[in-house]
């Protein structure tokens, strides 16, 4: 149909023409009009506290009490079931948020700018390791490496981005793809060359040294802290590809927990929402798939511009670590998600694969005619709150979500 | 009686048989243990077979 090409082609073309920067550090109450009091955004498409998970809601506590709107987490649970806290989506305020995602009025945000369409797109710092919010982790060392966060990290590196006139990104990630990250499971490279470029600026603009060395080694000990920003990147880049009529290319994957959600271009601010599966992989220590929590976060928005498990192939070890098989089959997820893809991207190259483009633009019409669903590499979280992290691995799309756009496009374009 | 008199599926397997399986791959295994050649082609129907999507793919361009 020849209004779905050229509706495909328009928004394939918006995805790779995305130019985006970070350009800042900023409280989130000041980027996000609407954010208020006893407000919080959470990952995934929309949930109310009744049908969300244990880390969901233990992130919710934390993120209470975090904000001082309760004095401590059985309170700051009350509070959450009693109605009186909102819930929305990231995705709905311009925003993303790994794993749980929480974003509340003070947390401070990355900001990318997409300078090719003029828009932008937000997302917390990465916490690091252990017991960290995005997996539900919410007791006293959880809070205060937060709070670190936004009184003396968050302001280090925001004085330093905007002295460095902000950093290109896609460049980052292009080198990143030929040094083993895929950007979702493995951001060493990107993260290493990150702290390559900022450090400079983080000496020039740094007054104390001892902080300087603290905010240094924060990145320096995070082989995912480029994650977080690369997610802000995602969002940036696909936000200015949705809301045109007719085409089929998915614009949001996302999850929380309970739910798995996409959004389609031509069908705008839709939800398409089915059960989330639990993720295959390999656990950590004294864990197993019975502590295994269904899978969660915005960090999918990653996969819908072609990395993470779409660019497998450019990190053989990820397939190891997350248990989808020997190194050697890692270019297999690549050419499987080439199946439901229109294109490759010419800046984001794979020498394993003689350096094509990754598999960019998820054409719902050839899911569901394949069967062939998007792969994400992602972090296995406790089912209980509080807990953390126990194990890496790919779990799939539903099929489920893919079949109700197709049926919703159908409906639109007056082919039903 | 000679090949041209019998029935054409017998002329096909008096001689080497080669064979493109297409879809279900359990096939495949059960050949190759009767030491007969196979291509496999990974197919299967549109939609999984799902008339109703597949007739909405159909009009959908696919």
């Amino acid at each position: 149909m020849k209004l779905i090409e050229d509706a495909n082609q328009q928004a394939l073309g918006r995805i790779l023409e995305g130019e985006p920067r970070l350009i800042d550090i900023v409280p989130a109450r000041q980027l996000i009009p609407g954010l208020r009091e006893r407000m919080i955004l959470h990952a995934g498409p929309p949930i109310s506290w009744d049908r969300m998970c244990g880390p969901m809601r233990g992130a919710v506590a934390g993120a209470i009490v975090f904000e001082g709107w309760a004095q401590d987490l059985p309170t700051a649970t009350k509070l959450a079931a009693s109605g009186e806290i909102e819930f929305h989506p990231n995705h709905h305020f311009g925003a993303v948020g790994p794993m749980t995602g929480m974003t509340t009025m003070s947390m401070p945000l990355f900001v990318v700018e997409n300078a090719r369409f003029s828009n932008r797109a937000y997302c917390a710092i990465n916490e690091g390791l252990g017991k960290v919010m995005r997996f539900g982790g919410n007791d006293a060392s959880v809070l205060k490496r937060l709070a670190w966060l936004r009184d003396v990290f968050g302001p280090t590196l925001g004085k330093a981005i905007r002295a460095a006139g902000g950093v290109d990104l896609k460049s980052i990630v292009a080198r990143g793809l030929s040094m083993g990250d895929e950007l979702h499971q493995r951001n060493l490279a990107c993260s290493s060359v990150f702290l390559r470029e900022i450090a400079p600026w983080m000496a020039r603009t740094s007054t104390d040294n001892a902080v300087l060395a603290e905010c240094l080694a924060f990145i320096g000990q995070n082989d995912q802290f480029f994650l977080n920003i690369a997610m802000a990147m995602g969002k940036a880049i696909t936000d200015p590809a949705n809301g045109i009529r007719g085409s089929t290319i998915v614009t949001t994957m996302c999850r929380n927990g309970t739910d798995f959600g996409i959004r389609v271009s031509g069908l705008g601010e839709q939800w398409f929402t089915a059960p989330v599966e639990m993720p295959e992989g390999l656990y950590f220590a004294g864990y197993s798939e019975k502590d295994a929590n269904p899978d969660m976060g915005d960090s999918a928005i990653v996969e819908t511009i072609g990395l993470g498990g779409f660019a497998m192939a450019a990190a053989p070890a990820v397939a190891g670590f997350v248990g989808a098989g020997a190194p050697s089959e890692a270019g297999n997820f690549t050419r499987s998600m080439g199946e439901i893809t229109v294109a490759q991207n010419p800046e984001w190259t794979i020498a394993a694969m003689d350096f094509a483009g990754v598999p960019t633009g998820i054409d719902i019409r050839l899911v569901v005619d394949s069967g062939v669903v998007p792969v994400i590499n992602t972090g296995i979280a406790h089912r209980e709150p509080g807990i953390g992290q126990v194990g890496a691995g790919v779990v799939k799309a539903p099929l489920a979500c893919f079949q109700q756009a197709i049926v919703a496009i159908a409906k639109d374009l007056g082919v039903s | 009686m000679t090949d041209q008199d019998r029935p054409q599926y017998q002329q096909l397997l008096a001689r080497k048989v080669e064979v493109v399986n297409v879809g279900l791959e359990g096939f495949v295994k059960d050949l190759r243990d009767c030491d007969i050649g196979v291509v496999h082609v990974d197919w299967k129907p549109s939609a999984g077979g799902d008339p109703q999507m597949a007739a909405l793919l159909a009009k959908l361009g696919v």
